[in-house]
């Protein structure tokens, strides 16, 4: 029964993935776009979310966006259109060019290389045979240490 | 009253700079054994004084520029600046912290009550408590300095004296504001004390781990405080800012957080040198880059180094933070080179599937997170640099880096109650994970068929769709492990007691309040997760709105009844009365805002706000057409908001508990209990350790 149940939902979620497959329509695209992009005022707030009183900048450039979204630019010449009339900093990310690729390797970069040292670091520790140094075992030392294990028993 | 805080001000560097000298050549001469005219522990008790001096000079200063604000003295130039006749009290009050020189006198005054706690409690452990107010005493003439001579909040306007001030920033005017800075520089200054104590056991060579002892409940009640600031702060920004968010990677949002990762991974490792002696210089440094990336917060909001709103003027003082910045890492550096020795640890790992190699990763993954976060906020300077031109790096960059590096934590959360010290057989970790790993996938199952897609990743690019899902699922799991450490642990106490479930469950709580008090504080945290995973189904509406016109939003429908305005001494307002229907019954009245501010001739929107479990309707009155003179409404369906809140109230009560002492131990030091009753007891709590 559970194995029937497994291929019974395997089919489902695939059905599922082609029928709601290529259902970005322009709404949602103007709404992650939007999120893409900084407002050119300086408030610093993503232009979807600028709420300043009396923006210059945020109206037109939303405007803007709707019209490049209706004559059907891909996500990449708006971006780029946008970059290109506003500056490099109206992009909310860096985009994955030249330097900026460095933006994006790095922090999964040291995830990857620290998971990987500390599982060597681990098997390093396990496989060393050496003794232990000598520490200090006065009385107090160890009854304080009792006390500490108890209290933080976890 | 100036002259009376600047002289304060100048009183406190003394005393600071006499408690620093003083203390170091006591210091050093009981080291060597040589001694002075005076004997080093008169100088060092002489030094003792001079710092709880230094903070009745600081709370003389604070006391000036409250006063200065409460009797509208605008000869202060910092008081004509923030504020004016028409401020109500709290935010008179408040005017401390809203600029530069003042929020550095907040600094200086919290950091000189810390001392004054800690040089109070000096009998607790007279040497080392005499190295850390030593050290404590060469930060406070660092802040004095900055008051005295770089940022003088006691400066008098040049000409005549204008009738009223500029007033406080309308965005400071909110309740949360007033409690909001003072917690997240409690939390800021707060890891001064255990940076203080950590670098003085180095200093000292102090044998053993009770400078952890000593500092655990400072760590933790200044962990305690930066939680609050921080999700205050992000409490402040949903209510006030009126974006709709809470939290937009802005660079001082991004300070505040870095400290806080550090601090959380210290909490976490400091447990593997109490309990096993081990991982000592890896718990030094964290404390040590703890305490420097509150200083570093403190110089993102002053430098004008990165561009944020919330950031304080531009103006030269960041060249003073950089100096000190430099002054500590060097004075770190050197200390623990000449004594590293001393921290070599006493136990090595036994097993990767063990409670310590699980507190290795959760330390590893909440630097990389740090990482992460400090790398975004710098790489536009970064990039200035190599490139020539700024790039942004904001809430698009972050979804996308830290978020999967968020639920990797998430998941360790999971793991780490369920394995054992030194370690875990592969048969006790089959038979802890059943149960988490068939609730996870329940959940996931479920949440699919309640509208979350995973699957819309591939199809629409969403990955706020699939992150949701993988956070709810990951929720259920971490939820159940933590409630069947919690039962099994109960159910002994049960068989041994006959009381009932949830007595037992109390009972085991108070035997070991830090093991469960934290268990409570990681059920908050997966509360906080599941209300972050709501923002991937944020809904918005903007819509202008006549008389009894309307619009719908989700389940709701949102009519029209009035608009109007009103004005009064500090603001004048511009209204909308809405009524809002769900199934065509009226569950509530909102009236959202937009004041102008006559002092400061700003404007600011106060948000209407319908808050319940499943979603926050949250309407801004985003102004008015010029042509119809009617208001443009703007209303978001955020759900799951409140779990937020819900969860940080929760992470603060399991902090509470973990600051109780355990019952048997308290019990037992106040009744002095026989040996062997006490023995029994621990016996008790022993066999409630499910899962060791």
């Amino acid at each position: 029964m559970r194995r029937f149940n497994q291929w019974l939902l395997l089919p489902m979620l695939v059905a599922l993935t082609i029928l709601t497959a290529g259902f970005a329509d322009s709404g949602r695209r103007y709404d992650d776009l939007g999120h893409e992009m900084m407002c050119a005022c300086g408030c610093g707030q993503v232009l979807i979310e600028c709420n300043h009183m009396g923006c210059p900048d945020s109206g037109p450039m939303l405007a803007e966006l709707r019209t490049a979204i209706q004559r059907g630019d891909s996500d990449n010449t708006i971006l780029t259109a946008f970059q290109n009339k506003y500056g490099p900093t109206i992009l909310a990310a860096p985009m994955l060019t030249k330097f900026n690729i460095v933006a994006w390797v790095i922090p999964p970069a040291l995830l990857l290389i620290g998971i990987g040292a500390t599982l060597m670091l681990v098997r390093k520790w396990k496989l060393r045979t050496v003794p232990m140094p000598n520490v200090p075992q006065e009385p107090a030392f160890r009854t304080l240490r009792d006390r500490i294990r108890r209290e933080t028993e976890l | 009253m100036p002259a009376f805080g600047s002289f304060a001000l100048l009183l406190g560097l003394v005393l600071s700079g006499y408690s620093l000298l003083a203390g170091a050549i006591a210091l050093r001469q009981l080291s060597t054994g040589s001694r002075g005219r005076v004997s080093p522990e008169r100088l060092a008790e002489t030094a003792r004084r001079a710092g709880i001096g230094s903070f009745i000079a600081a709370s003389c200063a604070a006391f000036a520029l409250v006063w200065a604000a409460f009797t509208n003295d605008f000869s202060v130039s910092y008081i004509l600046h923030h504020s004016n006749r028409a401020l109500p009290g709290p935010y008179k009050f408040a005017a401390l912290w809203s600029g530069q020189e003042g929020s550095l006198l907040l600094w200086a005054w919290l950091l000189s009550a810390y001392g004054f706690v800690l040089r109070l409690r000096h009998k607790v452990d007279v040497t080392l408590t005499a190295y850390a107010s030593a050290i404590l005493a060469g930060i406070q003439v660092f802040f004095f300095l900055l008051l005295n001579f770089a940022a003088t909040p006691f400066s008098l306007v040049s000409g005549a004296v204008p009738q009223d001030g500029f007033g406080l920033n309308p965005l400071l005017q909110y309740p949360e504001m007033v409690i909001h800075p003072p917690m997240l520089y409690l939390g800021y200054v707060g890891f001064s004390v255990p940076f203080a104590f950590a670098l003085g056991a180095l200093m000292m060579r102090y044998p053993g781990e009770k400078w952890i002892h000593i500092t655990r409940r400072w760590t933790m009640v200044t962990w305690l405080f930066l939680t609050c600031g921080i999700f205050l702060g992000a409490h402040w920004a949903y209510a006030v800012l009126g974006w709709g968010g809470y939290w937009g990677w802005d660079p001082v949002e991004n300070a505040s957080l870095m400290p806080w990762l550090t601090g959380t991974a210290f909490l976490h490792s400091v447990m593997m040198q109490e309990k096993r002696g081990m991982m000592k210089s890896w718990n030094v440094w964290l404390i040590f880059s703890t305490f420097m990336l509150s200083i570093l917060g403190t110089l993102l909001t002053r430098s004008g180094l990165v561009s944020s709103v919330h950031a304080f003027a531009q103006s030269s003082i960041g060249s003073w933070f950089w100096a000190f910045l430099v002054i500590v890492l060097a004075v770190c550096t050197f200390t623990y080179i000449l004594h590293r020795d001393h921290l070599k640890t006493e136990n090595k790992l036994e097993s990767l599937v063990s409670r310590e190699s699980s507190f290795l990763f959760n330390n590893l993954v909440l630097l990389v997170a740090c990482f992460t976060v400090l790398w975004g906020t710098f790489f536009p300077v970064l990039s200035e640099y190599v490139q020539g031109n700024k790039v942004t790096v904001s809430a698009p960059f972050y979804n996308r880096v830290a978020v999967p590096i968020g639920l990797f934590l998430l998941f360790l959360t999971g793991i780490g109650p369920l394995l054992a010290w030194r370690s875990t057989s592969f048969r006790s970790i089959r038979r802890n994970l059943v149960l988490p790993s068939i609730a996870a996938l329940v959940t996931a199952v479920v949440v699919m068929f309640c509208g979350v897609h995973p699957w819309e990743i591939f199809t629409t690019n969403d990955q706020g769709s699939f992150y949701s899902w993988v956070a709810f699922s990951l929720a259920a799991f971490v939820v159940t492990a933590v409630a069947s450490e919690f039962l099994r642990g109960a159910h002994v106490i049960q068989r041994h007691t006959g009381q009932n479930l949830f007595a037992s469950m109390v009972q085991l709580t108070r035997r070991n309040t830090r093991r469960y008090g934290g268990y409570i504080v990681h059920f908050g945290v997966v509360v906080i997760f599941i209300g972050l995973a709501g923002h991937a189904f944020n809904q918005t509406q903007e819509q202008e709105l006549g008389f009894k016109q309307s619009f719908h939003l989700g389940p709701y429908r949102i009519e029209c009844l009035d608009y109007s305005q009103d004005s009064n001494s500090n603001y004048d307002t511009e209204f909308a009365l809405l009524d809002v229907y769900r199934g065509g019954k009226k569950i509530t009245r909102l009236s959202p805002e937009l004041r102008f501010y006559t002092a400061s001739q700003q404007t600011s929107t106060i948000v209407a706000n319908h808050s319940t479990p499943a979603w926050d309707l949250y309407v801004i009155y985003a102004g008015k057409n010029p042509d119809t003179g009617q208001p443009i409404i703007k209303a978001f369906l955020n759900p799951l908001v409140m779990w937020i809140w819900i969860g940080v109230v929760i992470v603060a009560v399991g902090t509470g508990i973990a600051l109780v002492p355990n019952m048997s131990a308290a019990l037992a030091s106040a009744r002095n209990r026989p040996q062997d009753a006490s023995a029994k007891e621990n016996e008790m709590a022993a066999a409630g350790r499910g899962g060791d």
